[in-house]
């Protein structure tokens, strides 16, 4: 097999603001084939947006990362500013949840697309400027030639979003990051956007990591699905495999707790207790004081990932 | 799918006009309000006079009379009037318009450039310049403005030109606070953290998304502050820190004529009148700006 198109070692990321410094992911490993997409399902705070986010190197200044990221055969720790710059949005590029903030409200999207062209392609404004009229009809927004000068408070959320992605691939990407796009959306634009983003990725033959809360979303969209909790991957595999066959206590309290699943009934099954503070994790399996299988060495040992046959691995003492 | 909205694309004629840019747009709302175009009329016409002041005024504002010393409003040949030199306050307040604008207007573009830059700065940078720069800023600030550009002009003597520098100091820690605020909410928000996604090295994210967005609310708080300029610019006349006599200014014919305020109080209030009719204009039409310039409404 080829070198995968993202390998996350062992990542670590400590936010130092505050008191206390918040360790928002803890020691991830994951890899991206080319062409793969893979979907980091987990609820708030569990440090999925906070691994997308390393690989562009996007954090607040005193962040410390530590493990080493490899994109297409790059050291992203490495780069240096100059570098950087010519990583983002080139090789990497990236969906925010919320298209209609993470769009500048006093430039057009003509303007704010064209500009992220010039800048990695070096042409001219005139031909910026059709390469951007190409990419609103590859991600059908109706007359592209008028949406183009409008601003992001003259369109729909949906159709912000479109325009989001063709600023995203506007480079040529080798990889797509998609922060939970669809969250902000309603349900049928929803499916319209996961629906585009697929047809894109299997078009340009992207690589894609997918954050979502979502289970419902992840298995539409995804080839594998990792689930996170409290900044550590407790379980990994194909898409089919998690779904029908879950292993991690964590995964079947997710997968137990679907809003379909609660049919007639007036009250959802949900996860007893909460996350734990980032910022003093317990010495034991992060889930343990949650868990319902959980024994004494839960409490006492952090569950390295281990594989149970050849696609699939997940955190936990039954397993080990 | 595709082939359908390819078919739908192509068959809309779409009527390719350049869409009006933001400022276009801004003056577009801007001449809806009537409010703010009556202030920007009026303004504009004391602008006007202000220009052509020889030309408009009956008389030579400094050649006062013994014998005509302050007549009331209405007397024939002096319809505002006379002060307590006989001068007549028509041609006074023409001439007036001149400088009080100036100490007016003036101050405010030259404190909106250094002080938008030095609260841009430091909202960029944030962390200990940011703290640097701003707990300076509200040494400045901690001072009121009156106290402040009265103790400044005082220092440095009377004067048009040493009002106008005081006053453009005491406004810089006002403008470079706001910028400062603006660039720091704007700076967290996530179309900057797009951009830099994108590769947009740190120069362009200011020029280009901090510059764009930040501008504008500067420069509406800016602009009302003129009517403020205008008021402390007379108020440091009306102590004899501004402009001397016998110089036509409104806060200075103020102060001269304060000795009439029993025996002719309708003279003795019209400077005072322009002052505020002046600097409510400037309001009204600072107000007005702020209205047009918000985008999402």
């Amino acid at each position: 097999m080829t070198d995968p198109m993202i390998d996350i070692r062992n990542l670590s990321v400590t936010f130092n603001r505050g008191r206390k410094p918040v360790k928002a992911v803890n020691g991830v490993s994951l890899s991206v084939n080319s062409g793969e997409v893979v979907a980091l399902l987990g609820e708030s705070g569990s440090g999925k947006s906070v691994t997308m986010r390393s690989l562009l190197r996007l954090h607040p200044k005193g962040t410390t990362i530590e493990g080493s990221m490899r994109v297409a055969g790059k050291d992203v720790t490495e780069l240096s500013a100059r570098e950087l710059a010519d990583y983002r949005g080139a090789t990497v590029s990236m969906v925010f949840q919320e298209p209609r903030l993470a769009l500048d409200p006093v430039y057009t999207l003509g303007q704010q697309i064209e500009e992220a062209i010039i800048r990695h392609k070096g042409v001219s404004r005139r031909e910026a400027a059709s390469r951007a009229l190409g990419l609103f009809e590859k991600v059908r927004i109706p007359s592209p030639e008028r949406r183009l000068m409008n601003y992001p408070h003259e369109m729909s959320g949906g159709m912000l979003q479109r325009s989001m992605i063709a600023m995203a691939i506007a480079c040529n990407p080798k990889v797509l990051l998609a922060d939970e796009p669809t969250t902000a959306l309603d349900a049928t634009v929803q499916i319209q956007i996961l629906l585009l983003i697929r047809e894109l990725q299997k078009e340009y033959g992207l690589s894609v990591i997918f954050v979502t809360h979502d289970i419902g979303v992840a298995a539409e969209v995804a080839d594998r699905i990792a689930v996170m909790y409290a900044g550590r991957i407790v379980e990994e595999g194909k898409v089919a495999d998690v779904i029908q066959n879950p292993k991690h206590p964590y995964t079947k309290g997710l997968l137990g707790a679907r809003v379909e699943l609660a049919h007639g009934r007036d009250r959802l099954i949900t996860i007893p207790g909460a996350p734990p503070d980032l910022a003093a994790l317990p010495p034991g399996c992060a889930f343990a004081p949650r868990c319902g299988e959980a024994v004494a060495q839960c409490l006492t040992d952090v569950p390295r990932l281990t594989a149970t046959d050849g696609t699939a691995s997940v955190a936990c003492v039954k397993y080990a | 799918m595709s082939a359908v909205t390819a078919e739908i694309g192509a068959s809309v004629v779409v009527p390719v006009a350049k869409s009006p840019g933001f400022w276009r747009n801004v003056l577009r709302r801007l001449s809806r309000d009537p409010v703010a175009m009556i202030a920007l009329a009026i303004i504009v016409i004391l602008v006007l006079v202000a220009i052509f002041a020889p030309y408009i005024a009956p008389y030579d504002p400094s050649k006062g009379s013994v014998i005509r010393r302050l007549k009331p409003m209405g007397t024939p040949g002096y319809p505002l009037g006379t002060d307590e030199l006989g001068r007549d306050m028509l041609s006074r307040l023409i001439h007036g318009a001149r400088l009080s604008l100036i100490m007016g207007v003036i101050p405010v573009p030259i404190a909106f450039i250094i002080g938008s830059t030095i609260g841009i700065i430091a909202g960029y940078s944030g962390g200990i310049v940011n703290t640097l720069i701003m707990r300076t800023i509200d040494v400045f600030y901690a001072f009121p403005s009156v106290l402040l550009a009265v103790a400044l002009s005082g220092a440095l003597g009377s004067g048009l030109t040493n009002a106008l520098v005081s006053l453009t100091v005491v406004f810089i820690p006002q403008i470079a606070r706001v910028a400062e605020s603006v660039t720091t909410q704007v700076r967290k928000l996530d179309y900057v953290d797009a951009a830099r996604a994108s590769g947009a090295s740190a120069a362009t994210i200011i020029r280009v998304h901090i510059l764009g967005n930040v501008l504008g609310p500067i420069f509406v708080f800016a602009t009302s502050l003129i009517s403020v300029s205008m008021i402390l610019a007379s108020g440091l006349s009306f102590l004899g820190l501004g402009v001397r006599p016998p110089d036509a200014e409104w806060g200075l014919m103020l102060n001269t004529l304060r000795t009439a305020i029993y025996s002719n109080p309708f003279v003795a209030a019209l400077p005072g009148v322009m002052i505020f009719i002046t600097s409510i204009c400037f309001n009204l039409f600072s107000d007005g700006l702020r209205t047009a310039m918000d985008v999402k409404s």
